[in-house]
């Protein structure tokens, strides 16, 4: 086997709270699919036949409900649960899972909407047999408005730098600007080697990585990284021009526990000699210019592959889950309306729209660029634009909703008038209300 | 044609009886004539198992007959024969059928046809004497000899519809995906492949492969990006590739070792020559792995048979590449005198390898790079030399002919020898050759016997292979003018990876049994063939 499928579903959801208070990220509802559903059908779709989920229980009970987890995926779900405290990391997850991993990994992020070609993620890592290759995006404006921001001043995110060589491909330095205290410094080393880099800063990291089987070992032994894009990935980074893995050994007792360590990382297979011949008879170079050989005889080597174009979207904030309902239908060609749900004849539906199952549709309503999620009641002359509505809703007549997120089982009370907002899990909207850019939530 | 027969001996009866002689034409006519009906009659007997060749030969003998630029070469050129066959047969099913139906016109026709298949065959009769040891390509005529059926290989008939489906059939039963040619191609080369580097074949494969091991993915994946490029190179990684397949095998029940692990190898094959088409060197690779596996007994054990095998795959690799490429450069040093100017082309890996010996063994000499596009290899080839503290020029192909007069000798390295003693080796080599006989300087080719290969080939276009047409774009301060070439139609890019130089332009071919002539490569695969 190649490669194992690892998908990281125990995410809390940090930084939409108002989302995901009451529901785990992994199941919150995209185009009325649970979240984690996008990622597993990339997988499948590839041709993965097995995928090791890692999750919550709370996740795993909703994932056993859920009918579209249940049916549509027909691959063999091996799902692992870690506690909620949410001290785990990412990486201390893969630590956890390590006697289950045989083969090299590819690890996903729950909360990733993609239509990318894997293939080209993968084909950096098997033909430059790498130790480490990603996938990352250019980045996206959000254009709708997302309920609860004061205009249209976006909070200053904390922005990745990413330096890669002349081909694109080739990954040297990555560090986030909360980890740059004075300015950014790159090594000579990586100078020396690679005169020119482009250093990337609008790129949106996709947290799909495929890692070699030896990175999973080297976890075992150093307990101290705990999350695999914070630390994991920059240590290898750095690693890649780290003078004691390019062949300078010393012969220091100190230093042995250290080089033991780092030599795991890439433990040589067996047949070692064989590939340093057939590199060393093959007329190929990465790179030219200078005096040194294919990979500058580096043995780690990170690798990343942007797409700049199709979907890539990580689900992580309010306005790219607003952005990722808004999209998300059109990765797939599904009818508007579900074949089980009930409208009327005078209702009027836009073609961008998803209406659920099970959902009743009164007359005289407008539905424009939302989504209405399963078992939802709209009633009559209710006006919906640009929203996203949960499962279980119940929206009184005569309501006026537009650009907000309602989320489940919550109760619009008659007549209505939200503009961006966000109404949280159960909550009750007064009859005849009026909201303006409020998030509510549950005292 | 029976009923002619009797007609123009009639003719011939009557001329002589008027006691003119015989004009040399008629003379000629008789004697085919009489031969034709001998002919034919054993043709009636092969006719059924010949129909289905002949339909194939039409594709290839038209490249073939193209390529008569050069009328020497045409003799031996296995496109000749071809032609004619097919009149006959064409003619030869309706002549029992149609007997009295036909007319004057198509008689004559028919008499020209024959009088083709007639010359053709003794061309190739002459031929065929000369060449026991080959090919696969060159067909028997049916006639006095034993019609053995040789297929022509599928990968030079990618202009015939029916071989095309053939392989998808073949594809399809094997699990493996079909590679789909790319951009418009030459006229001259439309029967080989043309392929997309940015169109790879993992595209349709699924991603944890299951049906190909993932170690021939990675290798195809290297093989088509070009990141294992070079005889040698492409071998070696073939082989580990083999190493890890072996190991991870394990016998089904009710199967035998020998047998089974030869079937898996099949498709990895395929898959591998999806990737890029397969060379001289990996080809006597895997036939020598085949044969090892299919000697080994069946009452051996697997895990016993598994180590022998990859005790097996080391030491070829050890003998045939390793000590080989020492042997050569024993040989080849003493061909380096103090004071050389050494020209060679490309990046070739077995010599630099003499050239670094060379060096180390204190011999003082500097060597000439010369490079070409699109593949600018040559720069790798300097940067070996340069690094070891050669010291070295470094020209484009055009300046070849500017640089001769400086060069003492010429120092070649192939990617096969072919049983005729032809080399074939990088696009480029038989201009230098060319050129460097022009100004009588020594070329001498190195190869290991591994790559000796039992094809013939007198041209580069029969056999060859077509490397992505988009290499050859190349912007230059910011324009990139062949960007759009598929909208011009009636513009080709051509990519040739491969071309064979002649025996008479090289003078030695040191190899690791020695240093021989050109000329003794046939005697050297008769040798090996009785060995093994």
């Amino acid at each position: 086997m190649e490669f194992q499928a690892v998908l990281m579903a125990a995410g809390g959801g940090s930084r939409m709270t108002d989302l995901t208070y009451n529901t785990p990220k992994a199941m919150l509802p995209v185009g009325n699919k649970p979240l984690m559903w996008y990622p597993l059908n990339l997988l499948e779709r590839v041709g993965f036949e097995e995928v090791i989920v890692i999750t919550t229980k709370e996740v795993q009970k909703m994932m056993s409900a859920d009918p579209k987890i249940k049916q549509d995926v027909k691959m063999k779900l091996e799902v692992v649960c870690i506690q909620e405290d949410g001290d785990m990391g990412t990486a201390d997850a893969l630590r956890h899972i390590q006697p289950k991993i045989k083969t090299d990994i590819l690890v996903v992020s729950c909360d990733l909407i993609t239509d990318a070609a894997l293939h080209e993620v993968v084909d950096l890592f098997r033909a430059h047999n790498a130790t480490l290759a990603m996938l990352m995006s250019k980045a996206h404006e959000f254009t709708e408005t997302v309920p609860g921001q004061k205009g249209k001043k976006k909070t200053a995110e904390q922005r990745d730098f990413v330096g890669v060589d002349e081909s694109g491909k080739r990954l040297l330095f990555m560090a986030n600007e909360a980890d740059l205290e004075e300015g950014l410094s790159i090594r000579k080393s990586i100078l020396r080697k690679h005169p020119r880099v482009h250093i990337k800063t609008g790129l949106v990291d996709a947290h799909l990585y495929c890692l070699k089987k030896s990175v999973v070992d080297f976890l075992t032994d150093n307990k101290s990284i705990s999350s695999i894009r914070g630390e994991l990935v920059p240590y290898l980074v750095r690693k890649q021009f780290s003078k004691t893995i390019n062949g300078q050994k010393t012969k220091d007792d100190v230093e042995d526990q250290n080089q033991k360590k780092s030599d795991k990382l890439h433990i040589s297979s067996r047949d070692e000699p064989l590939l340093q011949l057939a590199q060393e008879r093959s007329c190929w170079n990465d790179h030219r210019g200078d005096m040194s050989e294919a990979y500058h005889g580096g043995k780690l080597r990170c690798y990343v592959h942007i797409m700049d174009q199709g979907l890539c979207y990580r689900v992580n904030t309010l306005a790219a889950y607003i952005e990722a309902n808004r999209l998300a239908p059109k990765l797939f060609e599904e009818p508007v309306v579900h074949p089980s749900a009930v409208t009327s004849e005078r209702c009027q539906i836009g073609s961008d729209s998803i209406i659920g199952a099970s959902c009743q549709v009164a007359e005289k309503t407008s539905i424009k660029r939302s989504t209405i999620g399963n078992s939802t009641t709209v009633k009559e002359k209710v006006k919906v634009t640009n929203s996203i509505i949960m499962h279980g809703v119940t929206i009184e007549e005569g309501c006026n909703i537009q650009g907000s997120v309602i989320c489940s089982n919550a109760i619009i009370g008659r007549g209505a008038d939200l503009k961006y907002c966000l109404v949280g899990n159960g909550q009750r909207i007064e009859p005849e209300g009026e909201a303006h850019n409020i998030i509510g939530n549950d005292a | 044609m029976l009923a002619d027969g009797p007609e123009k001996t009639g003719d011939i009866e009557r001329i002589k009886n008027e006691g003119k002689e015989l004009t040399k034409e008629e003379k000629q006519r008789l004697r085919k004539e009489k031969k034709q009906q001998k002919k034919n009659k054993e043709k009636k007997d092969e006719k059924a198992p010949l129909e289905s060749e002949k339909e194939k030969k039409p594709a290839s003998s038209s490249p073939a007959s193209q390529a008569t630029a050069q009328p020497p070469t045409q003799k031996a050129s296995s496109g000749v024969p071809a032609p004619a066959p097919v009149p006959v047969a064409a003619s030869e099913a309706p002549s029992p059928v149609d007997k009295p139906a036909k007319s004057k016109a198509e008689l004559k026709a028919e008499r020209r046809a024959r009088q083709e298949a007639e010359r053709a065959s003794k061309q190739s009769k002459k031929g065929e004497v000369g060449q026991q040891a080959a090919p696969s390509k060159a067909k028997a005529p049916p006639s006095e000899l034993q019609p053995v059926v040789k297929r022509l290989p599928e990968h030079i008939q990618v202009d015939n519809p029916e071989v095309l489906k053939k392989l998808a059939k073949k594809l399809e039963r094997q699990q493996i995906p079909l590679r789909s040619d790319y951009g418009y191609k030459v006229s001259l080369f439309s029967h080989l492949h043309q392929y997309s580097r940015k169109a790879p074949l993992t595209q349709q494969l699924s991603i944890p492969s299951s049906v190909i091991h993932p170690a021939i993915v990675q290798l195809g994946l290297q093989y088509s990006q070009g990141i294992v490029a070079g005889s040698n190179a492409r071998s070696v990684a073939l082989l580990h590739a083999f190493k890890q397949i072996i190991r991870d095998y394990t016998t089904p029940p009710n199967e035998e070792l020998s047998r089974d692990l030869v079937n898996k190898l099949k498709p990895y094959i395929s898959f591998l020559n999806q990737c890029r088409p397969l060379s001289a060197s990996m080809g006597n690779a895997i036939k020598y792995i085949k044969k090892e596996i299919s000697n080994i007994p069946s009452q051996c054990k697997e895990e016993e048979a598994k180590s022998k095998l990859q005790d097996c795959i080391d030491c070829y690799i050890n003998e045939k590449i390793i000590l080989a490429a020492k042997a050569i450069a024993k040989y080849a040093i003493e061909k380096i005198s103090d004071g050389d100017v050494i020209l060679v082309y490309g990046c070739s890996s077995l010599v630099n390898h003499i050239l670094c010996e060379a060096f180390e063994k204190n011999r003082k000499f500097r060597v000439i790079v010369v490079d070409s596009r699109p593949r600018l290899e040559g720069r790798e080839a300097l940067r070996r030399l340069v690094q070891r503290g050669i010291s070295c020029t470094y020209v484009l192909i055009s300046a070849v002919s500017y640089i001769l007069p400086e060069v003492s000798k010429v120092f070649l390295g192939a990617h096969a020898l072919l049983a005729n003693g032809y080399v074939m080796s990088r696009v480029g080599t038989s201009q230098i050759a060319l050129v460097a006989k022009a100004f009588n300087v020594p070329v001498l080719v190195c190869c290991e016997t591994y790559k000796f290969c039992e094809r013939v080939q007198t041209d580069s276009f029969v056999s060859n292979e077509l490397d992505d047409p988009d290499d050859l774009i190349v912007t230059r301060k910011g324009k990139t003018h062949l960007e759009h070439w598929q909208d011009v139609s009636s513009l080709g890019l051509l990519n040739l990876v491969y071309d064979v130089t002649p025996p008479d332009f090289v003078d030695l071919v040191i190899t690791d049994l020695g240093m021989i002539p050109c000329t003794s490569v046939p005697v050297v695969l008769r040798v090996k063939n009785v060995d093994q």
